[in-house]
């Protein structure tokens, strides 16, 4: 008998059907590839995304989104006027000029003010447990959203110069595909002919199953899922996208040459070829000491040039009623600013963004009290910013999954809508 | 190549079993009698035996000696077990043998330099970070902070010497500088920014299982440390600074070196050299260095009166959280999971799964003079730990995978970590290492950085996308490492593997043991012939594509 010719299971199947060759297996994914081309354009019609902006180590918003000028918490910074129904810093005046497109909410109030449970926190709606691990954002969300883009060969979900949140129970197949602001994937390249590499991942399955048969404790089908996107992607012509490089220079310099600005240029990319989640991260906001020269001389600028330049960039493309953008990190930073200038971890009032897809933009969500140190209004949590997001991509969070133990399961923690950003 | 077919038929004779080469032969061996394990090993015994009656569960059979020699290696020395070293041990006829390996591994000098580099590496990433000392502008220097602990291992220091040296080293962080003194690389970079507060919560919670970066700003909730004695414990590091030192020629930052300063307190007074901190209602309070049991030391910040991190040390050496935390370290280390989750969070908010367990094991480990050695030792020749892999109907229940609490009824697989990967990629294709012991380990460095994605905050996070997700597939396809080693030139690995057995099968059966540490299957052998034919009968090609299989396997990536 031969097992190159006979497909001896699912795992085996779908490593072929990828692969072009003259199989059985392989023709019908061919005729398959050809309705999805047929359906392209009405899929793309509908198909949502949405571009994180994370912002590691927990950016200080009472600087940023929510100023106190005169207030002894204030700063430095004075206020400046925007497109939208709010003044955001001086320093932002780029993204001022986006405003009409983007919404404040004010009245995130948190508990998580430690780097880790914030981070975990803020990515899947759920206080870390050590006994289970939630999605993340990017991991519901790609998931979620794949059945929108049948054609899609390069990983669902990118991460951009961090590492994002994990998939949980959802499985190491929906994990955050890591890379750098350059977009260079490493070690792309088999240099081996097709048919030869499928004999290859033949005599693979084989010693796969017989292990998995041994042990009979092995997620074995999540190592195959895995091994299976790698060949998708490896053969693909759509890996283009990360060539961030090919785009022409005024739009990299519109976007700004550091890697924030070419992580969220690359971002464009991806979501243009149908990556329905990326990730882009701007850390070195964990500004315990000298602030607001930090703010003013490093990260600001960064930040202004490329946020601004991608809510430009998708709205020229017509992509932004497709494309949710969220802005935020871990937790705030306090009001009160310390013996060396500078500002620590605080959860308690602070501010995140949200904007594009069929959110309403120019508008401040919430508000907090006049120094800033808690929220006067509803206050809003993870869970409900997450529910909210997952709402304007068409995502029902009423949904049960099924945990590895059986448990049911929801993604986003149980929150509630914020309404007022619902157009 | 006659080393190669002595190997194999010597195993094929010894490890011949029922299921007709499906399996290697499974021997229990691990000791004549129970009377000749040490007796720390049978209380661990007893105890996990009490769990499985209490939850009605039958654990395992034993893996069979190539898998758990496969499995004590790569927890030992960090890196499987070559062909040769494989072969040999199921050879044995000792029925002693699994001790005796234990034993070789941690004590013959041939095994020194690799189970001193396999825990060396373990520490630095864990002290450190797997970034730690990368970034040019970093206080850090990796080189020595390596050194010193393949020092530390390589002549079996003792623990709490260890520790010791971690809180109180004073000295300069570079090899080959004049106070050179590796074991600084830990504090170095963690005293001089926003008060030491890094150096409090590292210290803390690695050798204390005291998680308490929340209280720095705040109390929190679901943990007994208060703001209070965060900034109690800060206060032991206040004289310690780090000071850059330059090279003369082109005024760069050439080490640092970590001191001990007389510290004026926030109020001036050195004589009273206390800390101000802020209660999130505004108010400002005032700690003096008391240790978490209530210890306080002399209020005076000069050295010459007390030495903050001396009397630190001191007290830690008291604390019975010092044992619990290494000894609960190191079981994780081995079981794949400790007795608390995280490992390093022994707050009374987080009890342990075997909490009598971790408390005899720690203070044995204590009578036992903290000899590490020993916590190996007595760890690696228990029941649980001789347990195959394998989830049955009498086991499901123990799946901490799941989030269960672990009964240890099986041997919980895990992937190799990145370095364990490199390393036994080198042994399985027989490389010969290349430049010096430095040289090795920058190279090694260089490749592993490729997996390091860092946080971007102040303390230093960091994650790894070794994890078994796409890159780390693209790196096993197409990696450098799976290049070379499936490279067919002359003197190559598998021209040697193919010159040295007397048919393809032999070759294919080599492959196996080499990187699974088991024979070929029916069916494994069938799918290799196919190869061979597409490979119009070349036998390295087809050893090529059976390897580069082995090596892309599950099988190989996980300790099983």
């Amino acid at each position: 008998m031969s097992y190159f010719k006979t497909p001896g299971g699912m795992t085996r199947r779908h490593f072929i059907s990828h692969l072009a060759g003259s199989s059985a297996m392989a023709t019908s994914a061919m005729t398959m590839g050809n309705a999805i081309y047929a359906n392209a354009d009405q899929l793309r019609k509908n198909r949502k995304s949405a571009i994180l902006l994370w912002m590691g180590g927990g950016p200080s918003t009472i600087d940023l989104w929510d100023m106190k000028p005169g207030a002894p918490t204030g700063g430095p910074f004075r206020p400046i006027a925007t497109t939208g129904d709010m003044q955001i810093c001086e320093h932002l005046p780029m993204v001022a000029q986006q405003m009409h497109n983007l919404s404040i909410v004010r009245s995130m109030s948190t508990r998580e003010a430690d780097h880790n449970r914030g981070r975990y926190y803020m990515h899947t709606g759920f206080v870390p447990n050590p006994n289970i691990e939630h999605p993340s954002y990017g991991s519901v969300i790609s998931h979620e959203l794949m059945d929108q883009r049948p054609g899609l060969e390069i990983p669902p979900f990118v991460s951009i110069g961090g590492s994002s949140g994990g998939p949980g129970f959802l499985g190491m197949a929906w994990s955050p595909f890591s890379v750098t602001s350059d977009g260079r994937v490493r070690n792309l390249e088999m240099k081996l002919e097709d048919r030869r590499l499928r004999q290859r991942i033949a005599a693979l399955d084989m010693i796969e199953s017989g292990f998995a048969g041994r042990t009979r404790d092995l997620p074995a089908s999540e190592h195959a899922k895995v091994l299976e996107k790698t060949v998708s992607l490896m053969t693909s012509d759509q890996m283009s996208a990360f060539k961030v490089d090919e785009e022409p220079d005024a739009s990299k310099e519109r976007y700004g040459t550091d890697r924030f600005g070419q992580g969220c240029l690359l971002a464009r990319r991806l979501v243009e070829a149908g990556v329905p989640f990326v990730e882009v991260d701007l850390g070195g906001w964990d500004n315990h000491d000298n602030i607001h020269a930090t703010l003013k001389d490093q990260r600001l600028p960064v930040l202004d040039r490329a946020m601004s330049a991608l809510v430009e960039d998708l709205e020229q493309r017509g992509m932004l009623q497709d494309t949710v953008i969220l802005w935020m990190g871990e937790f705030g930073r306090t009001p009160r600013i310390n013996q060396g200038a500078g500002r620590d971890h605080f959860a308690r009032a602070w501010s995140c963004v949200v904007g594009g897809g069929a959110f309403r933009g120019g508008l401040t969500v919430g508000r907090t009290n006049p120094d800033g140190t808690a929220v006067d209004s509803e206050p809003y949590s993870s869970e409900d910013l997450m529910t909210t997001v997952c709402h304007g991509l068409g995502i029902s969070t009423d949904k049960t999954f099924t945990s590895k133990n059986g448990r049911p399961m929801k993604i986003a923690g149980g929150g509630k809508l914020i309404d007022e950003l619902i157009g | 190549m006659k080393l190669f077919r002595i190997a194999v038929s010597l195993f094929t004779l010894s490890a011949m079993s029922p299921s007709v080469g499906e399996e290697t032969g499974v021997t229990n061996s691990r000791m004549s009698s129970a009377d000749a394990l040490p007796p720390v090993t049978r209380m661990i015994d007893e105890v996990i035996a009490q769990t499985w009656k209490d939850w009605e569960i039958r654990p395992a059979v034993e893996a069979d000696d190539a898998i758990w020699c496969r499995r004590v290696y790569l927890d030992l020395i960090g890196r499987i077990p070559s062909v040769d070293e494989l072969t040999e041990f199921v050879g044995r006829r000792s029925k002693s043998k699994r001790s005796d390996l234990v034993d070789t591994l941690l004590h013959d000098d041939r095994y020194t330099s690799e189970y001193a580099a396999h825990w060396a590496g373990i520490w630095t990433n864990l002290l450190i970070g797997r970034s730690g000392g990368n970034d040019r502008r970093s206080l850090v220097n990796r080189d020595g902070m390596q050194k010193y602990f393949r020092d530390c291992f390589a002549s079996n220091r003792t623990y709490d010497r260890m520790v010791f040296d971690l809180i109180t080293a004073t000295g300069s962080t570079k090899p080959g500088t004049e106070k050179f003194n590796g074991a600084v690389n830990f504090l170095v970079d963690k005293v001089n920014e926003e008060k030491g507060t890094l150096a409090t919560s590292s210290t803390s919670r690695i050798f204390l299982g005291q998680q308490v970066q929340c209280t720095q700003c705040h109390n929190h909730p679901f943990n007994q440390w208060k703001q209070q004695k965060f900034w109690e414990f800060n206060s032991f590091f206040r004289q310690t600074r780090a000071l850059r030192r330059f090279s003369g020629v082109d005024r760069d930052i050439d080490h640092a070196e970590l001191v001990d300063q007389d510290f004026a307190g926030e109020a001036g007074d050195a004589e009273d050299a206390l800390v101000f901190y802020e209660l999130r209602n505004g108010l400002t309070k005032v700690a003096y260095p008391v240790f978490t049991d209530g210890t306080e030391i002399a209020p005076s910040g000069f050295v010459s009166d007390v030495n903050r991190r001396q009397e630190l040390a001191q007290l830690m050496m008291q604390s019975e959280f010092l044992d619990k935390m290494i000894v609960n370290r190191l079981w994780a280390h081995f079981m794949g999971y400790g007795f608390t989750r995280p490992i390093d969070d022994l707050g009374p908010h987080n009890p342990a799964t075997h909490p009598q367990l971790l408390e005899r094991l720690a203070a044995e480990f204590r009578i036992a003079s903290y000899d590490l050695k020993k916590l190996q030792t007595w760890i690696t020749l228990s029941k649980p730990y001789q347990l195959a892999a394998t989830k049955t109907r009498g086991n499901e229940l123990d799946d901490p995978a799941i989030g269960e609490t672990p009964k240890f009824s099986r041997f919980y697989m895990r992937q190799m970590s990145a370095e364990q990967l490199y390393q036994s990629m080198l042994i399985a294709t027989g490389a010969t290492p290349e430049g010096t012991y430095e040289e090795q380990a920058r190279q090694r460095d260089r490749w592993l950085s490729q997996f390091v994605v860092a946080f971007g905050t102040d303390e230093g996070d960091e994650a790894t996308t070794f994890n078994g997700s796409i890159p780390q597939a693209l790196m096993l396809f197409n990696g450098e490492l799976t290049r070379n080693a499936t490279k067919t030139g002359d003197n190559s690995f598998l021209d040697r593997v193919a010159e040295s057995s007397k048919s393809p099968r032999d070759g294919v059966t080599y492959l196996f043991l080499a990187g699974l540490a088991r024979r070929p299957t029916t069916k494994e052998f069938g799918i290799a012939g196919q190869l061979m034919t597409a490979r119009d009968g070349n036998m390295k090609e087809m050893l090529a594509d059976m390897w580069w299989a082995i090596l892309n396997s599950n099988e190989f990536i996980l300790q099983h």
